[in-house]
């Protein structure tokens, strides 16, 4: 593909709003989880909260898209200047051709759980507060981003589960390729809520301890809520703040199982190979790989497979969801993020609560973060449904 | 000069009233008059029985459009890259999932959360074909078949590879139907392909524009249109129907509309 610039980034999770307070995080290979007190959940485990966004209630023109995942996403847009870099970009270009694509998985589905609790005792209705449009739809995100950023370019939201915002960087790279779009906001937004917990607990995933990727003792996820963006542009002579660019995308699906892996990670090897060919690079040109490192056992087991199948075994690897959790249909996005992170600032990022790396899994993992110039990172996000999306990001000399 | 230009090779519906596209295609030429009846969702064949079992009404609605597509294309969806456009995915799981949730007892069926994915007909297409060809999975509200539409024109532009678009819709269980009234249980495919084939129907131009999305000229299609976002599809397929050359303005992100140039083959 034709590289494009990241020309603004931003992500907040439970690692912190920004990418200042993520970065220090990621210097410090801290985690952000804590015991889980959300709603009233009863589930014995760990989550990545996004602090007070029960209070950030949206109002005025933003009344019709309150939910706590619209509201992850207005607490996100406000840091580090994107939304000025986003309005610069409609002054160059105009706002009819910046387009948006975000991943989620379960846009508003809190406010719809706590609607159904409140059914009407007669006729057994929503409540007359329910918004379908603005928290419910998968679009919602999206539609509200879109309002916030004053964006009038095409828009889509991507929910293919765990890679829903690792493949929006591909969606977004065809329009612009095509001349459609001269700029892409893309990003992740995807929030805690009692469907993931619940769910997770059904299929035994929930770990009760801090999520451990890759370590010999993984016991399972630590489910976080997170909101991530970059804005796309393709390169040009004009100075750029960032350096960080998006070079590669490569796109697979298991045909395997739907909430299970390909025990030998099939298909997580063809999107990491795709990937490299759509950048152009070699396998031995990779310095970091952001895996997926759910901290399952079947996922890191068929990463870990299919990582040294495709790479040399050697490249330092981690999983940052021990320190900001799975962040589900958000997590694409939040780890491209931190790759650009670690592009911008030269570090190979340690992932976080894992101290004793399982022998049987034959990945580098790197369990702190140290410092060390970096040219050319892999992110993995694979999801339900047996969707592959790896990315590769680059430093530009 | 837009290069969002592909040839629709094959189609497949499934509806209230229409099985597929022969019957689909003669109603909208107005060969056949249109006789309401539900949807009719066949258990997806190509599925293995353990996985079969695991299916709702959703699964076997995208699955069925877009496997008619597929046959009528003589393609084997094991090399099929395909995009999936709902606007609503499966509202029969969600409100399973959220009445669970609501009650006292919020323990949930692993199958019912694995299912709640908006990509789960993808995941169930891919492990019947035995695709690892890559599929997405994409909302944009009203806009959801014009969004599928796009990305399935950017992607057959962009890899020179025959692709598939599916759009389905269902219809919501109340409560959740009194806020979004879809009608039915509706889906149709297209088959795209970069060069003119064989069997190509249509060639179609895509750009963006500005304007008033047009509607079926089919009074009663042009009410399932009007009520269920997959069904502004029908749209389209009347003017392949019709086999006339048209423009055809989709809806998409109001007040933009998809413009399309639509241009018989045979």
């Amino acid at each position: 593909m034709t590289p494009l610039v990241l020309t603004g980034f931003t992500a907040t999770s439970c690692l912190g709003s920004g990418a200042g307070a993520t970065l220090e995080a990621l210097r410090a290979t801290r985690s952000g989880l804590t015991s889980c007190a959300f709603e009233d959940v009863d589930i014995n485990t760990w989550v990545g909260v996004v602090p007070d966004l029960d209070r950030a209630t949206l109002t005025g023109p933003w009344r019709d898209f309150n939910c706590r995942n619209n509201r992850l996403a207005h607490k996100a847009l406000a840091e580090d200047g994107f939304g000025e870099a986003v309005s610069a970009a409609v002054r160059r270009c105009g706002a009819e051709r910046v387009g948006v694509f975000l991943g989620s998985s379960t846009s508003g589905i809190l406010e719809t759980e706590i609607a159904y609790r409140h059914l009407h005792p007669l006729t057994g209705a929503l409540p007359p507060t329910f918004n379908y449009a603005g928290s419910h739809n998968m679009f919602s995100v999206a539609a509200f981003t879109r309002a916030v950023l004053g964006l009038e370019g095409p828009a889509v939201v991507v929910s293919t589960a765990c890679s829903s915002s690792a493949k929006v960087f591909g969606a977004a790279a065809r329009l612009i390729e095509l001349g459609l779009i001269d700029a892409a906001v893309v990003g992740g937004v995807d929030s805690l809520c009692l469907t993931t917990l619940y769910g997770f607990q059904s299929l035994q995933l929930t770990a009760p301890r801090p999520c451990r990727p890759y370590a010999a003792d993984r016991d399972g996820i630590s489910i976080g809520e997170a909101a991530a963006f970059a804005l796309l542009e393709r390169p040009s002579d004009r100075d750029y703040d960032s350096s960080v660019m998006l070079l590669g995308v490569g796109e697979s699906n298991d045909g395997y199982h739907l909430s299970t892996p390909h025990p030998d990670g099939l298909g997580a090897r063809l999107a990491m190979q795709a990937a490299l060919d759509s950048a152009g690079i070699a396998a031995a040109d990779v310095g970091y790989v952001n895996l997926h490192g759910t901290g399952t056992l079947s996922n890191d087991s068929a990463e870990s497979i299919a990582v040294c199948a495709v790479l040399d075994t050697r490249v330092p690897c981690s999983s940052t969801k021990g320190a900001s959790g799975h962040a589900l249909g958000a997590a694409g996005a939040l780890e491209a993020v931190i790759c650009a992170l670690a592009l911008q600032n030269g570090l190979v990022p340690g992932g976080a609560n894992t101290e004793v790396v399982d022998p049987a899994l034959a990945v580098n993992y790197m369990t702190r973060t140290r410092a060390a110039p970096l040219a050319l990172a892999l992110s993995n996000s694979f999801g339900f449904g047996g969707t592959n999306c790896s990315l590769v990001l680059g430093r530009r000399a | 000069m837009s290069n969002l230009v592909a040839y629709v090779s094959a189609i497949g519906v499934c509806g209230p009233g229409l099985v597929d596209w022969p019957s689909t295609e003669a109603v909208l030429s107005g060969r056949q008059p249109y006789v309401a009846a539900a949807t009719v969702l066949p258990a997806p064949e190509t599925l293995p029985p353990t996985e079969r079992r695991r299916t709702g009404r959703v699964v076997r609605l995208a699955l069925a459009a877009g496997l008619e597509a597929a046959r009528r294309a003589g393609i084997d969806p094991a090399r099929l890259p395909v995009v999936f456009a709902s606007s609503g995915g499966d509202g029969d799981n969600c409100d399973s999932i959220c009445r669970t949730l609501a009650s006292t007892n919020r323990a949930l069926s692993p199958t019912r959360f694995h299912n709640s994915v908006h990509n789960a007909p993808a995941g169930y297409w891919s492990i019947a074909a035995g695709a690892q060809v890559p599929t997405t999975t994409l909302c944009a509200y009203d806009a959801s078949f014009g969004a599928g539409l796009l990305e399935a024109l950017a992607q057959t532009a962009t890899t020179r590879l025959e692709t598939a678009l599916v759009a389905y819709d269902l219809d919501y269980p109340e409560p959740l139907h009194a806020a979004r009234p879809t009608s039915a249980p509706f889906g149709a495919a297209l088959i795209l392909t970069p060069t003119r084939g064989d069997g190509a129907l249509v060639r179609l131009t895509a750009r963006l524009g500005r304007g008033r999305p047009d509607r079926p000229r089919h009074a009663q299609l042009a009410r399932l249109a009007d009520s269920v976002p997959s069904a502004q599809s029908l749209v389209l397929l009347e003017a392949i129907a019709l086999g006339q050359p048209a423009t055809v303005n989709l809806g998409y992100l109001a007040p933009a509309v998809l413009s399309l140039e639509v241009a018989p083959c045979r």
